[in-house]
């Protein structure tokens, strides 16, 4: 039912962007207005998550401890997953973020010949990375659209997409690679029962959604085509602020850009905020002190404490007295 | 805010990135590439038409010319029919014999685009 929902919603959209331009002459709406207030909600809604986040108190101090945490000097440390320092941090931090290092950990527990058994379970951890990187290598290629003179690292990065060098227009690998990374998701989602079970709209939303951008991105580059260089005017136009709608483009353009205006304005209402998140996850970003450092929940109750040195200072001579050994003489 | 420091300038740099298009646009104008169509074969033509309607060949140029290379390797067919019924050499040649020149002509749009053809490798037009 939530993946029925889902799929209608995402069909629903295309269907509107479709007939707005088709049939109202809508395009100024889709190829103007719409943008600009998908892409103001994506960064007012983004700024938004974030600082109401740095405002929850983290009350406790739980980084997870993937490794050996600092001890004796003699007993060798995880200085990436248990890490005691902020460089320690930074560089769990960077292998998370480009490596979906957690991910990496994941394990399958099962039964095997009587016996419990994990075994480790890398295919969600490859599907999302190159689902993630294939989507980042396509953003960034669409800069083509966004500056003039078009920088020569996107030049360079669609030669190397290009590297097949087959067909014309040319087969840029990651567009298909990202289309087939997401059907991937998708069908782990709907084919294993666990994963099923515990799927929500919210999961199955962004995966159509993203399939329809990287699906009508395909058709639009290589089956219905449409005249780039009027969508490069639209586009320049848009980051310009002199926005223009040239006559002609074809409305599988405004069903793709009207898809990519939802994905942004949804963006920060949604689990694809992780983005950010990520970032400010306590179990990730905190370095493993808690035998170093205090951490003090910060809306703990002023707790009148005595310390043992106090104790120690008040009570030293009665101590002494009856032979108990003291830290201060 | 906790760690205010820290989120603020994680914040700034999201918006470096997102906001790229907008400030390394500031004060260009949106000005659209102009293939040169004033060569002397064009202007011999009565009838200032491409070999399909103009819309066709700004989108599609590039699927018509990969077919005539497959038609000539594979059919062995050298001629095309376009739906006007004019035929034409399946040729480069056709087209530089009106378009010219591929720096004044093609280039341009390519430039703009951020298109490289690799067909270039093979091929020379002018
Ligand atoms: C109106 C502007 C325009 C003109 C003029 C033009 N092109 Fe293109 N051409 C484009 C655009 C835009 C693309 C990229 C299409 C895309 O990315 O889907 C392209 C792509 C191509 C491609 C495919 C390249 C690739 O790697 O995908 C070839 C081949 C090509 N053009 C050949 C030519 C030739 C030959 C000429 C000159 C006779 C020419 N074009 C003139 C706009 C133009
Ligand atoms: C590996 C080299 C190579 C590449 C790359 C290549 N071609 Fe060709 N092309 C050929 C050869 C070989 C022929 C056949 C020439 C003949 O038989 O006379 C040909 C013929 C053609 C012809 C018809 C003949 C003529 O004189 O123009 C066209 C049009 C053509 N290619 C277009 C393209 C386009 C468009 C691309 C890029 C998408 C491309 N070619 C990329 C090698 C190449
Ligand atoms: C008979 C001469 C002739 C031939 C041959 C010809 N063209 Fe054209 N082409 C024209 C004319 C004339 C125009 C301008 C049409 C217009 O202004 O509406 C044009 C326009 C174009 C445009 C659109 C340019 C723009 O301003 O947006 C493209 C792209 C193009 N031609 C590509 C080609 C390619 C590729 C070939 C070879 C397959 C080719 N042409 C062969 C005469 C020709």
């Amino acid at each position: 039912m939530e993946m029925f929902v889902s799929f209608c919603i995402v069909v629903l959209l295309a269907v509107i962007a479709f007939a707005g331009v088709e049939l109202v002459n809508l395009q100024f709406l889709f190829g103007v207005i719409i943008p600009y207030a998908a892409f103001a909600v994506f960064v007012i809604g983004f700024i938004n998550r974030v600082i109401q986040w740095g405002r929850s108190p983290v009350p406790f101090h739980i980084p997870t401890t993937c490794g050996q945490q600092k001890s004796l000097p003699w007993i060798k440390d995880s200085k990436l997953d248990n890490p005691t320092g902020t460089l320690g941090v930074i560089g769990r931090m960077a292998l998370e973020v480009f490596f979906f290092r957690s991910l990496f950990r994941n394990l399958k527990t099962g039964i095997q010949n009587g016996e419990l058994k994990y075994t480790g379970t890398k295919w969600l951890w490859l599907g999302g990375l190159i689902f993630h990187y294939s989507f980042f290598i396509v953003l960034v290629r669409h800069l083509r659209f966004f500056t003039d003179p078009v920088p020569p690292f996107v030049n360079y990065l669609d030669i190397l997409d290009g590297y097949l060098k087959t067909g014309s227009p040319n087969l840029l690998i990651t567009g298909w690679v990202l289309l087939g990374a997401v059907i991937y998701l998708f069908l782990r989602r709907a084919f294993i029962p666990g994963v099923r079970y515990i799927s929500l709209t919210a999961d199955y939303f962004p995966l159509f959604l993203i399939t329809g951008v990287a699906l009508s991105g395909i058709i639009m580059r290589y089956y219905i085509k449409v005249d780039i260089v009027s969508v490069k005017q639209l586009t320049m136009g848009l980051v310009t602020f002199s926005p223009v709608v040239p006559q002609g483009i074809g409305s599988i353009f405004f069903i793709h850009l009207f898809l990519i205006c939802v994905l942004f304005a949804y963006f920060p209402f949604s689990k694809l905020m992780h983005m950010g998140g990520v970032f400010l996850s306590p179990t990730r970003n905190l370095p493993n002190n808690s035998r170093i450092r205090r951490h003090i929940n910060p809306w703990n109750y002023d707790v009148k404490v005595h310390t043992y040195e106090e104790y120690e200072e008040e009570f030293r001579d009665k101590m002494k007295s009856v032979g108990l050994p003291v830290e201060k003489e | 805010m906790y760690d205010g420091g820290k989120i603020i300038t994680g914040l700034i740099i999201f918006l470096a990135i997102v906001t790229f298009p907008f400030y390394s646009n500031i004060g260009k104008a949106n000005i659209k590439p102009a293939p040169d169509l004033d060569t002397p074969a064009i202007q011999e033509l009565d009838e200032k038409k491409c070999i399909e309607p103009t819309g066709f060949m700004r989108a599609n140029h590039m699927k018509l010319l990969k077919q005539w290379m497959d038609d000539l390797q594979e059919l062995d067919k050298d001629t095309y029919r376009a739906s006007d019924c004019k035929v034409y050499d399946s040729s480069y040649d056709t087209c530089m014999e009106c378009h010219v020149s591929q720096q004044n002509f093609c280039d341009r749009c390519h430039t703009y685009a951020g298109v490289k053809p690799y067909c270039w490798e093979c091929h020379e037009l002018d």
